[in-house]
């Protein structure tokens, strides 16, 4: 009998002896030699036959061992010492292909290589491009460049919610920061997000030729004159202040904003509607985020505090000047009809 | 320059040399720089995972890991250019200064029970999110400094801040004032600058030179929530 078995015809149990053959077969490890008499023995060799080839195969075993210890390849060595070698192969078959899936998963999304080129600037071109951000251009004949950066606006939408968390200081009243801080962080990102977004789906409509990241870019340069506007009416409590800030530092933003999109829109119809709902939204948020989101904020307070609250020390307690401006030619209409009322009444 | 260019010199006088004859004779002499500096922040020793250290006691590892973050929070109080919070990074030390921050930013809940908890969440999410993003930043605006040596180096720099909110809390314990509210205030403000100064002495080495503005406004930024959240914090 001239069975040389390979390595791996090792002694399985339970398994017919007369498939030792077979799986030498199939596995193609070690010795090339296959016993034609084992093979096609299906009827049950000789139990000599089979005492001499477990030997064989246990010698072998050990002599092996050695050497499968380093052999690392998913080679199917699942006759020696089955169930240990088997499952360990198995484990690491697994272990490679998951690693392989997770490194190409990781490198596919975490790559944050995508975002550098947006980020490639100089702190002189921040500067300038922040100034250029209040002054608008005339010329709306050929489209005006935008520079199509992320580092300014990400940096201008973090400092407006620095800017609005400094808005709430205060030395005496109970403040949950947990709760305002999401406000701020949601409010902002909201905006500069949602805005853009809203804007560009609008000048998909309006055949304008923008991008996204242009109309990220833009509107980010825009919140320049809100952080300059709030900063400056946070620490100075008047209303007349706020009023021209809002009208001269908004107005400018918003205008060159609106000058750009002019300059990249064709038709007045397009231009009406594009530029007149950036203009109507960025001015809006500014009063909003000077009246309103104080009533957001107390809101908050009110609803967790309950209605004795110390008074604040802001001016927009000052119930009647809080109102927006929208709104002050109502109120002031119905004082003076009010003030008619009492008058003709007392005659 | 390459000596072969002499070696084969002669025009006319020498017999035909066979092609790369002079090659043995090159060398390359000291004016061509042919070395650089790879500047990658290197850890200096990396743990040996033999026995060792598997088989010490828990104190002896506690107590190793504690005198690393020691000696570290001893490199932030005393800021000067070194790359030892780069070398060595860890992050333990900026978990148990989050933690200590975190805790002590809660109110008590006499009033609400609902105010403990997520204020320790939202500390936590601020942090980690906050140092992430700076990183981010840092990294996107060229600079070259791994991860979670950056992590490394902002958690430790919130260590001043952390005084300034004990001592914050030492102060409350005294009458509420406008006096009690400008102590505060200047201690904020002046862990606040430590704080900075602190993070961009071990941060700017590792930006491209003419951007390191760009790079220390973000932390700048992220400090700044963190000492308005210990100013505005009131226990009732």
């Amino acid at each position: 009998m001239a069975t040389t078995a390979a390595p791996a015809g090792g002694a399985r149990s339970g398994a017919g002896p007369e498939w030792g053959g077979f799986e030498e077969n199939i596995q193609g490890g070690g010795s090339a030699v296959i016993d034609m008499e084992n093979m096609d023995d299906t009827s049950g060799s000789s139990f000599e036959d089979m005492g001499e080839l477990h030997q064989r195969l246990r010698e072998e075993e050990v002599d092996a061992d050695a050497a499968a210890a380093e052999e690392e390849d998913g080679e199917f060595l699942g006759m020696k010492g089955f169930k240990g070698q088997l499952s360990r192969q198995v484990a690491d078959q697994m272990w490679q292909a998951g690693k392989r899936q997770a490194s190409r998963a990781f490198s596919l999304y975490a790559n944050i290589d995508i975002l550098r080129p947006y980020f490639d600037v100089e702190p002189a071109q921040v500067r300038s491009r922040l100034l250029e951000s209040m002054i608008p251009i005339k010329m709306v004949n050929f489209p005006q460049k935008i520079a199509g950066e992320l580092y300014g606006p990400l940096m201008l939408v973090f400092t407006l919610v620095a800017i609005l968390l400094h808005g709430m200081k205060t030395s005496d009243t109970i403040i949950r920061e947990g709760t305002l801080m999401g406000t701020a962080i949601g409010t902002c990102f909201g905006y500069w997000l949602g805005v853009s977004s809203f804007i560009y789906f609008l000048a998909y409509l309006c055949n304008a030729q923008i991008t996204m990241l242009q109309m990220l870019a833009l509107l980010g340069y825009g919140l320049f004159g809100h952080c300059i506007v709030l900063f400056v009416t946070y620490n100075i409590h008047l209303h007349a202040l706020f009023y021209l800030f809002w009208l001269l530092v908004g107005g400018l933003s918003t205008l060159r904003m609106v000058a750009v999109l002019v300059s990249r829109t064709v038709g007045p119809t397009q231009r009406l509607l594009l530029c007149g709902t950036l203009a109507a939204l960025h001015m809006l948020f500014l009063l909003y985020l000077h009246f309103a989101y104080h009533k957001v904020v107390e809101g908050i307070l009110d609803t967790l505090e309950g209605p004795n609250i110390p008074p604040m020390q802001r001016v927009p307690r000052d119930v009647p000047a809080a109102l927006p401006a929208a709104r002050l030619s109502a109120t002031m209409l119905n004082a003076t009809a009010k003030a008619v009322v009492v008058t003709l009444q007392s005659h | 320059m390459a000596k072969a260019a002499e070696s084969s010199g002669d025009p006319g006088t020498t017999p035909p040399r066979p092609l790369f004859a002079g090659l043995s004779d090159i060398s390359i002499s000291q004016d061509i720089p042919v070395e650089g500096e790879i500047t990658i922040p290197m850890r200096s020793h990396i743990r040996e995972f033999d026995s060792s250290t598997l088989n010490e006691s828990v104190q002896n590892t506690i107590m190793r890991d504690l005198k690393a973050v020691g000696k570290k929070f001893m490199h932030v109080l005393y800021p000067r250019k070194s790359n030892t919070l780069l070398r060595d990074w860890d992050l333990w030390g900026p978990l148990i200064l989050c933690v200590t921050l975190a805790l002590m930013l809660q109110r008590s809940s006499i009033d609400s029970e609902k105010d403990g908890g997520p204020q320790f969440a939202e500390v936590f999410v601020i942090v980690w999110f906050g140092a992430v993003t700076i990183t981010l930043n840092s990294k996107l605006l060229g600079g070259n400094i791994s991860f979670f040596q950056s992590l490394c180096v902002l958690g430790y720099c919130i260590l001043p801040l952390t005084v300034a909110m004990l001592v914050c809390r030492l102060v409350l314990l005294a009458e509420p004032g406008p006096i009690n509210f400008m102590v505060r205030f200047f201690v904020v403000i002046v862990m606040f600058a430590w704080s900075i100064v602190a993070s961009t002495a071990f941060l700017a080495d590792s930006q491209p030179p003419n951007r390191k503005a760009l790079a220390i406004y973000p932390v700048f930024l992220f400090y700044f929530v963190i000492s308005w959240m210990i100013l505005t914090f009131t226990p009732q």
